[in-house]
């Protein structure tokens, strides 16, 4: 949770007015409040589309298509798959002070629960399919090589997130007790960004993309919290 | 298409790519598919455009007894950055190359320098299959039956002099042909380099093909280097110039990236590199990693060249 999402975000005024005609309000008005049938539905779409990467890996698998080296594939794929549900997760505050669409708030435990679901699988891979369960050398690797143990790091952090996930485990931290935790989410995204960056042999093109995303959705909430300082001040 | 000739292969007799070219096109107008004359293997992309088989070239007692990786990875699976850096980019791109007509200037401290047609050198010597293992810097490896022979056979030619102690190789840097140069990840174009008795050695490939035909363009046509118990990266592709010097030449690697690279590069277990251990590697094909060798498992034939050398310091 953000503690700079708060109700009088720009573009909020009438956001959350209350949906008493259905049939004849404009397109505008809907977007911003949808039904709950309308939630719904983009829900299990957005589920849908999450599980593809997954699906495609599968077959892919399944009918030899991943080219000459696929666990370096499945690797890769499943890690930059984190990294961008990483990203969709915390666009969602952005996008809702912009478009005053306060329902996307309601997506963005799914999109956390995948980057940690796909963060897994790209653990897995790494202690299964490329280490074959040598824990020595896998320990050796996390003391040794940075990019592992920065990795290593982002992934035990994001643990205590995916396990604080539903909303009773909101009500025993208590409201800022719970969002104080999940601010780690800022240092796990930088990490993982770091992770990839240090992993690359020579061409950084692909982390400088996901690093620029990072850092914009985050410079969005300095300036964010800034104006609503000197708002509070003036 | 081609003549069967006791030792060698005649280039001369190859037809020209041009040609070739056209003589698909005008299959294709007539209606019939390329891979109805058998041209082709079915691979995606530019790149298969054609496969030219060699002839007369002969076993070599130095090839290995391994299980061969598939062709479809070798061709497929490449790190040729002067055409991008995705394994999959060189047979995408490369494609576009022309390696007719190619010349491979010889020079530097030697009594015959020489630029060598591309034809006249495959003529050089009886072209031989060598098997070698392929170890990556990556972490992954291969085993492909290589066609060439030693680069001692052209060392011998040349004559090098009392001053030539190391052979410096440099690869094709023609932004026209080579969408990767557009981008600086390397200082262009590509060298590496040898010392003259490791570039001496039987091991040592001048290599023009594969699986028993002329080398694919991303696979580094129309000549390159392969040098089996050192890191992948040390066998340049697409070779023009071979160059004899008295100083230990800058590669492109050494020049990029210092602390991560050095002139020898042999392959050692015990020594990892900064970002990955070097202590195993994948064989392609296979699941469960295998333990690297050291000199990729030609130490009984190359260890003599390192005889008293900390290979922790010389890497």
């Amino acid at each position: 949770m953000d503690s700079a999402t708060t109700r009088a975000g720009p573009g909020a005024p009438g956001a959350g007015a209350p949906a008493a005609t259905q049939g004849g309000r404009p397109l505008a008005a809907r977007l911003r409040a949808p039904g709950p049938a309308a939630i719904k539905a983009v829900k299990a779409v957005a589920f849908a589309l999450a599980l593809l990467p997954l699906i495609r890996l599968v077959l892919g698998f399944q009918f030899d298509r991943l080219g000459a080296n696929p666990i370096e594939l499945i690797t890769r794929s499943t890690g930059t798959w984190t990294l961008t549900f990483l990203l969709t997760t915390l666009a969602v505050t952005p996008l809702r002070q912009l478009t005053g669409c306060h329902w996307l708030l309601r997506l963005r435990r799914m999109f956390g629960l995948f980057a940690f679901f796909y963060v897994c699988l790209h653990f897995t891979t790494y202690i299964w399919l490329d280490q074959f369960f040598d824990w020595a050398a896998i320990w050796k690797d996390i003391l040794k090589r940075r990019f592992i143990w920065i990795g290593f790091a982002a992934f035990v952090m994001l643990l205590p997130l995916a396990a604080t996930s539903f909303n009773a485990a909101i009500r025993w931290l208590g409201g800022p007790g719970w969002r104080r935790l999940h601010r780690l989410v800022y240092a796990i995204a930088i990490c993982g960004v770091i992770h990839y960056w240090w992993l690359v042999k020579k061409d950084i093109t692909q982390p400088v993309i996901y690093g620029s995303v990072l850092a914009a959705l985050l410079a969005f909430r300095v300036v964010h919290a800034w104006r609503n300082r000197s708002r509070a001040q003036g | 298409m081609l003549i069967r000739k006791p030792h060698a292969i005649c280039p001369s007799e190859i037809t020209p790519p041009d040609l070739f070219r056209r003589r698909r096109e005008w299959i294709k107008a007539a209606g019939a598919g390329a891979a109805a004359l058998g041209l082709s293997a079915g691979l995606p992309g530019a790149a298969q455009a054609q496969r030219i088989r060699l002839f007369g070239v002969r076993k070599s007692p130095l090839s290995i007894d391994e299980k061969q990786t598939p062709y479809e990875a070798v061709t497929t699976y490449n790190n040729f950055y002067e055409f991008g850096t995705d394994k999959s980019d060189p047979a995408e791109y490369a494609g576009r190359l022309k390696t007719q007509p190619w010349t491979v200037t010889v020079e530097g401290e030697i009594k015959r320098p020489k630029v060598y047609d591309i034809e006249e050198l495959m003529k050089l010597a009886p072209l031989e299959e060598r098997v070698y293992r392929m170890r990556c810097v990556e972490g992954w490896s291969m085993v492909i039956p290589w066609a060439g022979f030693s680069l001692s056979e052209l060392i011998r030619r040349v004559e090098p002099t009392a001053n030539a102690k190391y052979v410096e190789f440099t690869t094709l840097a023609d932004p026209r042909q080579m969408p990767g140069l557009r981008s600086s990840v390397l200082d262009w174009p590509y060298v590496e380099g040898l010392r003259l008795d490791e570039a001496q050695h039987p091991l040592t490939l001048l290599c023009m093909g594969v699986y028993g035909e002329m080398l694919p363009n991303q696979n580094g046509a129309p000549v390159r280097l392969v040098v089996p118990w050192k890191y992948g990266f040390k066998s340049g592709k697409s070779l023009v110039r071979i160059r004899f010097q008295e100083k230990e030449p800058q590669t492109a690697w050494m020049r990029s990236s210092p602390s991560e690279y050095g002139f020898y590069s042999n392959v050692n277990p015990e020594v990892d590199h900064p970002r990955w251990s070097q202590a195993t590697e994948r064989r392609l094909g296979e699941i469960t990693k295998r333990k690297t060798l050291m000199f990729n498992g030609y130490g009984d034939q190359v260890a003599s060249l390192y005889a008293g050398m900390d290979l922790k310091k010389f890497i």
